[in-house]
């Protein structure tokens, strides 16, 4: 009793620094220190597939930022008449890989169609002729590889007299024929063909448009039919007129005026570029509403990645701070709060995210509630992973040193306890990232949150929810964006395995 | 040890009983659907609502629900879907599919799993273990939902092997049937790629741990050859993990997977709770919350439990 009441008080001026002017008769250090992130750095950066995979979140991420920026198209883009055209990346021109064409069996009469688009304008819809057969019944059938881009052909496009001089003009300034005549057969009801633009020549059965089989002459030529006047300038068509126009004083009629404007026929791969000022290529194709794959997959992807990223930092400090209260003081304050985030952590996740989208849905919006959703329970985990860390620590020889030495709590748990647990934690919360992203894609999958496809909104999971039924035709709506999400859950994976590893301290020099 | 069981489980009831009377609360505060006019059991349907008090205050409609749980067993009627049915009827018949599917899933999973972990572990840091482990990386973290895609594109429409949906019950006989099994085929290779991987991870580093220990070296020391040290001693001791696993599986496979039910149509459990949750029947939403959390928790407690009666070194709630 005595010793520790006069202990306690020492003078000050008692104290005296004992090895100050000493000499040291040690070796100096020769190397220069190496500081804890310096040193996670050097692990990091041996670890080759956490280097890579970095790589290529980053990539995603550029690719999440910047396309949506530089995109030819935006999200709100659809085309009525290229749904579900198929990826087409323009190096790969006529390869048969990756160049909009999809193989396709077609009987004669289909044949003949597919092949008279092409013929008209010089753009061919049939790629490639892989084989013919002849079936049981006497009916040929062919293997073809369709451009299902140039395969849309013609459309017929109403337009204002304004916009119809305006056309006129393009075509005078370009040279590029855009409107082609119009064909004698187009008030008749087709299956195919655009409303029969298509079907710029003679049938065989003009009564009946549906079976569409083409009349050819004896050199096995389409016939054209067009409508034709003596007029050689019918609807105040001026422009471009096609080869063989004109002969005998019969001309062909390129518009016919409507209570609104003018009725043309165009070439819709050129009147694309024209109105757009680019020939429609779609790299990773196109969804059933006709909208571009890989700028959504862009769009999809910045929502996806900033919603788990923001997840990840609210709960992540939610966790910290419920953790290190946890686990510092431990006792009563432990075991209630311990009982609260143990009761939040068994409710499953699903029947949060419901009750969420049905309460809260119509009142913030599917994504806010979504978030509130991920936060109410999210932050559960990061809190045990910090909780467990504090009770390793904090009876360490070191913490027990700062208390002795007279640190208050808060110093202790962040100068001491917490700095040797931020590598479990900050792999943790990176790890929330793509758990976020998969329960995000599995909820919109299953259309539980929807969020709504006309906005400009869209998600990884209701990107796969639209291809969901186009699996078989048109495989890659759900493909793409399955890809997608498969290598950065891949990525995410593997950079924090490397994270968790070089942030251990306890493993420094481990390798070498 | 009983009294640590004791405390888990008076913990798991106090538990489900908030989450319960929570979940309850929050759909009660809902708007209640109109019930179907095309529904031929809608008298039935009212009936229920009236016995079950559906205008009185939430508390005493809570009070009614439990009452009628514990008393007639009774957890209700649907009544935007399998209107008229009751609740618990139609549970027990969609649960066998997901049972059967999950089964098959993890009967093929735990010995491949297990399997392929103990030969990566005895050939660390050689090719063959740098394949698994890179495979076991890929398929861990693909999401189950894109193996479904791919093995139904592939296997289905191009290849045509499998059916595309289940076959349902009259055509296949029996739930256990031949056909039944070859209709399922897709859904369990989904469901067992990330299962396998799981497995494979786990056993890989318990046992490559497990190895390294100074009393295999004693085993081989006093004269077991290799394989009789490593299923003697390194396997059991593996074990003590991996086995806790395998029954936090088999528990699991009463929830099944949502998604992949969805995809492939397979009328069990899950289908049955997002379609619940799409039609906006609360009774089969609510009954489901329950099976899930319940799930939940106990597979929590037999995992738990489970270290103790398997290791003897962990002694759970005594004072160490």
């Amino acid at each position: 009793m005595m010793e520790e009441k006069m202990i306690r008080k020492i003078p000050k001026e008692k104290f005296q620094f004992v090895q100050r002017g000493d000499r040291i008769h040690d070796e100096k250090l020769q190397t220069k220190a190496v500081g804890y992130l310096g040193d996670a750095w050097n692990r990091f950066r041996t670890n080759k597939s956490a280097v890579v995979a970095f790589i290529l979140i980053l990539v995603l991420l550029l690719f999440a930022l910047i396309v949506p920026a530089v995109s030819h198209y935006t999200i709100t883009f659809r085309d009525g008449y290229y749904k579900t055209a198929l990826p087409k990346a323009d190096c790969f021109k006529n390869s048969g890989f990756w160049d909009g064409g999809k193989r396709e069996q077609q009987n004669s009469s289909g044949y003949l169609y597919l092949n008279a688009i092409g013929q008209e304008n010089g753009k061919p819809a049939i790629i490639k002729i892989y084989d013919s057969f002849v079936d049981s019944t006497g009916e040929t059938f062919y293997n073809l590889r369709v451009d299902s881009y140039y395969s849309v052909g013609y459309v017929y496009v109403n337009l204002s007299e304004a916009e119809y001089k305006a056309l006129m003009q393009y075509q005078d300034e370009t040279g590029i024929q855009v409107c082609y005549p119009l064909a004698a057969t187009h008030n008749k009801h087709f299956v195919r063909g655009n409303d029969g633009a298509n079907f710029w020549y003679k049938l065989v059965d003009e009564s009946q448009g549906n079976s569409g089989a083409p009349k050819l002459d004896d050199n096995g030529k389409y016939i054209p039919n067009y409508l034709t006047s003596d007029d050689p300038q019918k609807a105040g068509y001026t422009s471009l007129r096609i080869p063989g126009d004109g002969e005998n004083g019969v001309w062909y009629t390129y518009a016919q005026k409507n209570q609104t404007g003018y009725r043309a026929r165009v070439d819709y791969d050129e009147y694309f570029n024209y109105q757009n000022g680019f020939h429609a290529s779609f790299l990773f194709g196109t969804n059933q509403y006709g909208q571009d794959i890989f700028t959504c997959l862009a769009v999809g992807a910045r929502f996806s990645l900033i919603l788990a990223i923001c997840v990840a930092t609210i709960n992540f400090i939610l966790g910290v701070i419920y953790g290190s209260i946890e686990g510092y003081y431990g006792g009563a304050v432990d075991m209630v709060m311990e009982r609260v985030s143990d009761i939040l952590a068994s409710v499953p996740f699903m029947v949060v995210a419901t009750l969420f989208q049905l309460h809260l849905a119509g009142k913030v919006g599917p994504v806010v509630s979504l978030l509130f959703a991920f936060i109410l329970t999210g932050w559960v985990g990061t809190a045990s992973r910090v909780r467990t860390q504090f009770y390793r620590f904090k009876g360490q020889e070191y913490v027990l040193a700062a208390r002795t030495l007279g640190a208050a709590d808060r110093r202790i748990i962040f100068k001491h306890i917490f700095p040797n647990s931020l590598g479990t934690i900050v792999t943790g919360a990176v790890m929330t990232i793509p758990g976020v992203i998969f329960s995000e894609s599995m909820l919109s999958y299953l259309h539980i949150i929807n969020l709504d496809t006309s906005s400009t909104v869209t998600s990884i999971g209701t990107m796969l929810a639209n291809g969901n039924g186009y699996l078989n035709t048109y495989p890659h709506i759900i493909m793409f964006p399955a890809i997608f999400i498969a290598i950065l859950e891949i990525s995410f994976n593997l950079f924090g395995n490397g994270l968790r590893d070089a942030l251990n301290p306890s493993l420094r020099g481990a390798d070498n | 040890m009983t009294k640590y069981v004791i405390k888990r489980i008076l913990y798991m009831f106090l538990t489900m009983f908030v989450i319960t009377v929570m979940c309850f609360v929050l759909i009660k505060l809902l708007p209640l659907p109109a019930v179907r006019e095309m529904g031929r059991d809608i008298n039935l349907v009212l009936a229920k609502r009236e016995k079950m008090g559906y205008n009185k205050p939430i508390m005493v409609q809570f009070f009614l629900y439990l009452k009628s749980i514990f008393t007639e067993w009774d957890w209700g009627v649907g009544e935007q879907m399998y209107e008229g049915l009751g609740i618990w009827d139609v549970m027990m018949q969609k649960l066998p599919y997901t049972i059967v599917v999950n089964l098959y899933s993890i009967l093929i999973s735990i010995p491949l799993g297990l399997g392929l972990g103990i030969y990566a572990a005895l050939k660390k840091n050689k090719w063959q273990d740098a394949v698994i482990s890179t495979l076991v990386m890929v398929f861990i973290s693909v999401p189950s939902y894109v193996y479904a895609f791919l093995v139904q594109y592939i296997f289905c429409f191009q290849l045509g092997w499998f059916p595309l949906q289940l076959a349902s019950l009259s055509q296949a006989g029996s739930i256990f049937s031949g056909k039944m099994f070859v209709s399922m085929v897709p859904a369990i290779m989904s469901l067992s790629f990330g299962v396998i991987a799981g497995f494979t991870r786990y056993t890989r580093a318990e046992l490559s741990e497990v190895l390294t220990g100074d009393y295999m070296l004693l085993a081989r020391t006093k004269g077991l050859t290799k394989a009789q040290a490593i299923s003697r001693h390194a396997l059991r001791n593996a074990m003590v993990v991996i086995l806790p696993m395998i029954i936090g599986e088999f528990i699991g496979i009463l929830g099944g997977s949502l998604i992949i039910e969805n995809i492939f149509g397979i009328p069990g459990i899950g289908n049955l709770y997002v379609n619940s949750i799409n039609v906006r029947d609360y009774n089969f939403f609510m009954a489901l919350n329950i099976f899930y959390t319940l799930i939940g928790l106990v597979s929590g407690i037999v995992i738990d439990i489970s270290y103790g009666f398997i290791d003897p070194r962990i002694r759970m709630g005594s004072k160490k």
